[in-house]
């Protein structure tokens, strides 16, 4: 009936159109979802897309955009470079995590002393720890071959065991009451990440974000760097041809992902969270591969995608709260909206005809 | 003679392109007729027409005066149409035998198979071992296996699809004996090249196309192969340039030049010495370490020290930005995905080599202000067509991407310039510009390697020639004098084949 047939070139528009259709399509197919679970569909995606901007409670809500947002293009930037290069990163939830713990062995080490640097150590820190977490499946891949798919994502698992005995084991808090997690670095001026402007969410992370957008876009392109980046990601014989080494560009997109995601977690961990606890990562690392290829691996597009993902986040509890919806429903909605974008993407590559 | 097969006004459209228009010829039982045409001149979309992988637009086909209107190539070998592939689709862990069983619909028993294919090969000079396993066999031997597997169906129309570009010219003779003995059994057999001499030789008829269209159907013995190409290209062929070159001192040296070989072919001991203002020709049949060797030159792989000396400065180790800024260039044979990036515009695929060269590259930032305008130049230098330097490298056809590799090089002002398959896949009127730029670089005082399978172009450009053979490079000689016998027993002759012996 139709057949696909491949274009010479991606047009453009339909680059930037696929986001938007893929975004438009979630609200049918879980609208659809809503109405068939007997909720009002209608209501449900008010709830989720407007009100958390809009709505009655905005004025609680809409400063939450920026913390959820932070993290989240934080992390795609970093992970946009190895995606690129046909570097996968799936282990970012990991990293941070790891990224978190190392920032706050930091803090720890260092209370209750009151010092100007003892913040900007808990960064060093925690980029360190973000960095070596992603070089494991770097130095894996380049030495045996390992996949880096395979060796990040399981990673994910090994730093949230690495969370539960912190919080459980050397990082508990002494005076907590015997409640596993460590102390909160928020009542710890020297440590913590404040709300930089009342009421507008924006913490130190937020502003990392911006710079992380900015770094992305320089590199990707105006820097010979970004250029191997994306030759490697198209053609690799190409890259080494034009002199890549392969084995370079591997390490350096894990780990400045990796150092991006553990960034992501310190900001967090001294910030909106506080403390580290059995459960401390929550998904961000994951819905940052999200945000990278909603917002097409472009800095303006991770920045858009980024606050969409954080809506979708925040809009989610609000539904929990005001109409009940299951937890899930955000995850639901998350991986639709990729499942879509995917779909939705043949479109760019190829056009439809009708078979004569 | 009757016709076997006949075409009638064939025609096919893609987007943007008319494969083939109005397309009629007749292919006789008992004669070898070639179908001759420059790369994209609807040779292959006519003959997939004939083999059921493409149904025509307008036009009809008639086999042994019947129609035929195969809608997949099982119908068409029901009717008695076989065609052996230019690229070999054999599994190399099985044997012979397996593997003909495995393309056949319904196939005998294991011994009765085995029987029948010694029977066969036997009768048509093709001796074959049905036990033995693909991938102990040359690429001559390969083809015995595709050609046998396609007269097991004993098919009345055998299309062979540029079926030397992988033979020496030893095998390639072997080949034409067989065909020959096939023809006269009744067969008719439809042979698909743009090798002319070849077509001259062997071939009783030649149906010519020209951008999809018929030129006409001709005895190629009455015409001379300038002729031919004329009627190919729609021109006199432009005749290339020799003038005004003479060697200078050494420029590279390559000694005990060895790779480990792993996936590809192993490199063994290999040894050359360029002047400057000379072209080395390297000439073998695919498959035996040309890019590997390319490789090993432009600084992909990197070789023991002391192997790769370029004025004096030993190379060996160094990456491939490090060998360019020294003078050291290459454009490897694929285009799309090696030399150049498909995806990428022509303005960043000038990026890919000549960011240090033509400092479109400072300090590890790009200018791309400067790239737009290299890569207007070489469009400009060597008429590149395409809309300009924003177009995607995918867009262009083979012969202008090979006019805008070969150009981004030559450009570079090498003191060496090593490239792989300079013309492949290039229509005629590129291929002589090729060739012409070639030439005028070495005139220029450049030293060239220049890697080809096509002998012609070899015996054209180069002064001094050698062979590589799985992995081993022959002592150079002189070009002038070489005749193509020698040539193809320097390439390793018919590579330990067994003869054929043709029944009387």
């Amino acid at each position: 009936m139709f057949r696909l047939e491949p274009r010479a070139s991606a047009p453009l528009l339909w680059q930037v159109a696929t986001p938007v259709l893929a975004v438009l399509a979630t609200m049918i197919g879980g609208g659809a979802l809503f109405a068939a679970m007997g909720f009002d569909p209608l209501a449900a995606i008010r709830t989720i897309f407007w009100d958390p901007l809009f709505g009655p409670a905005a004025a609680y809500s809409r400063p939450q955009l920026l913390v959820k947002a932070g993290p989240l293009i934080l992390i795609a930037c970093g992970l946009a470079l190895g995606f690129r290069a046909g570097i996968w990163n799936i282990g970012a939830e990991g990293q941070y995590i790891i990224g978190a713990i190392c920032g706050t062995a930091v803090a720890l080490a260092a209370y209750p002393l009151d010092a100007f640097w003892i913040f900007p150590a808990m960064i060093l820190a925690g980029a360190l720890g973000g960095w070596a977490w992603g070089m494991v499946p770097a130095l894996l891949r380049n030495w045996f071959g390992a996949s880096e798919i395979l060796v990040s994502l399981m990673l994910v698992y090994v730093a949230q065991k690495v969370a539960a005995w912190m919080a459980f084991g050397p990082m508990k808090n002494p005076k907590g009451f015997n409640f596993p997690g460590s102390r909160n670095l928020q009542q710890y001026d020297a440590a913590a990440n404040p709300e930089l402007i009342a009421g507008s969410g924006l913490h130190w992370g937020g502003v990392a974000a911006v710079l992380a957008l900015a770094a992305t876009w320089f590199v990707m392109s105006r820097h010979v760097l970004g250029f191997h980046i994306r030759t490697a990601g198209a053609a690799p014989r190409a890259a080494r041809f034009a002199g890549v080494r392969p084995e370079r560009l591997v390490a350096l997109c894990l780990g400045v992902s990796g150092a991006l995601a553990g960034l992501a977690g310190l900001f967090e961990v001294a910030g909106p969270a506080g403390q580290i606890t059995e459960s401390f990562g929550s998904g961000y690392g994951f819905t940052a591969i999200i945000v990278a290829f909603l917002g097409r691996l472009h800095p303006l597009g991770i920045l858009l995608a980024g606050l969409l993902m954080a809506l979708t986040y925040i809009g989610g509890e609000l539904a929990q709260m005001m109409l009940n919806l299951p937890a899930a429903t955000v995850q639901v909605f998350q991986g639709m909206l990729l499942f879509f974008l995917l779909g939705f993407d043949i479109l760019t590559r190829y056009r439809i005809r009708r078979r004569a | 003679m009757t016709d076997v097969f006949r075409a009638e006004g064939l025609g096919k459209s893609y987007p943007g392109v008319r494969a083939n228009d109005d397309v009629s010829f007749a292919v006789a039982g008992g004669e070898i007729h070639a179908l001759l045409g420059e790369n994209g001149a609807g040779k292959s979309t006519l003959v997939k027409m004939i083999y059921g992988l493409v149904r025509p637009d307008e036009g009809r086909m008639a086999l042994l005066g019947a129609p035929y209107a195969p809608h997949d190539p099982r119908a068409a070998r029901a009717a008695g149409v076989a065609m052996v592939f230019q690229h070999f689709s054999l599994f190399e862990a099985l044997t012979v035998a397996e593997n003909i069983a495995l393309g056949m619909e319904d196939p005998p028993p294991r011994a009765e198979l085995a029987r029948r294919i010694e029977e066969l090969s036997q009768g048509y000079g093709l001796p074959l071992n049905p036990a033995r396993r693909i991938a102990s066999l040359s690429a001559g031997e390969r083809q015995r296996v595709e050609i046998l597997r396609c007269l097991l169906q004993d098919p009345r129309l055998l299309i062979m699809d540029e079926p030397t570009s992988v033979l020496t010219p030893q095998e390639a003779g072997i080949l034409f004996a067989t065909l020959r003995q096939l023809a006269e059994a009744g067969t008719a057999i439809l042979y698909i090249s743009h090798k002319l001499e070849e077509i001259r030789s062997h071939c009783d008829r030649a149906t010519i196309l020209r951008q999809g269209r018929l030129v006409g159907t001709v005895d190629p013995r009455a015409h001379s192969a300038r002729e031919l190409a004329a009627m190919m290209v729609g021109a006199e062929m432009r005749l290339v340039d020799r003038s005004g070159r003479k060697p200078g001192a050494p420029v590279l040296e390559v000694r005990g030049l060895s790779t480990p070989g792993g996936e590809g072919v192993a490199l063994k001991d290999i040894a050359l010495s360029l002047r400057a203002g000379e072209i080395l020709g390297i000439g073998g049949v695919a498959g035996n370490g040309q890019e590997e060797l390319l490789s090993a030159l432009s600084g992909e792989t990197a070789t023991a020290p002391g192997t790769v000396v370029l004025e004096g400065r030993d190379l060996s180790t160094a990456s491939p930005e490090t060998r360019r800024r020294a003078g050291l260039l290459a454009a490897p044979e694929d285009r799309l995905g090696h030399a150049a990036v498909p995806e990428f515009s022509l303005a960043e695929n000038t990026l890919l080599t000549a960011g240090a060269r033509q400092e479109l590259i400072r300090r590890g930032l790009i200018d791309r202000k400067a790239a737009t305008a290299f890569a207007q130049q070489v469009i400009h230098a060597f008429d590149v067509r395409t809309p300009g330097p924003g177009t995607a490298a995918g867009a262009l056809s083979g012969g202008n991407l090979q006019k805008f590799v070969i150009g981004r090089e030559v450009l570079g002002r090498p003191r060496v310039l090593v490239v792989n398959q300079p013309t492949w896949g290039v229509d005629a009127g590129a291929a002589a510009a090729i060739r012409q730029a070639l030439l005028d670089l070495a005139a220029q005082g450049a030293g060239l390697i220049v890697i080809s399978q096509d002998l012609d172009e070899l015996l054209e450009l180069s002064d001094r020639f050698c062979a590589l053979n799985q992995g081993r490079l022959s002592a150079p000689r002189p070009t002038e004098g070489l005749t193509i016998e020698e040539i193809g027993l320097m390439l390793g002759g018919a590579h330990g084949m067994e003869v054929a012996h043709v029944p009387a």
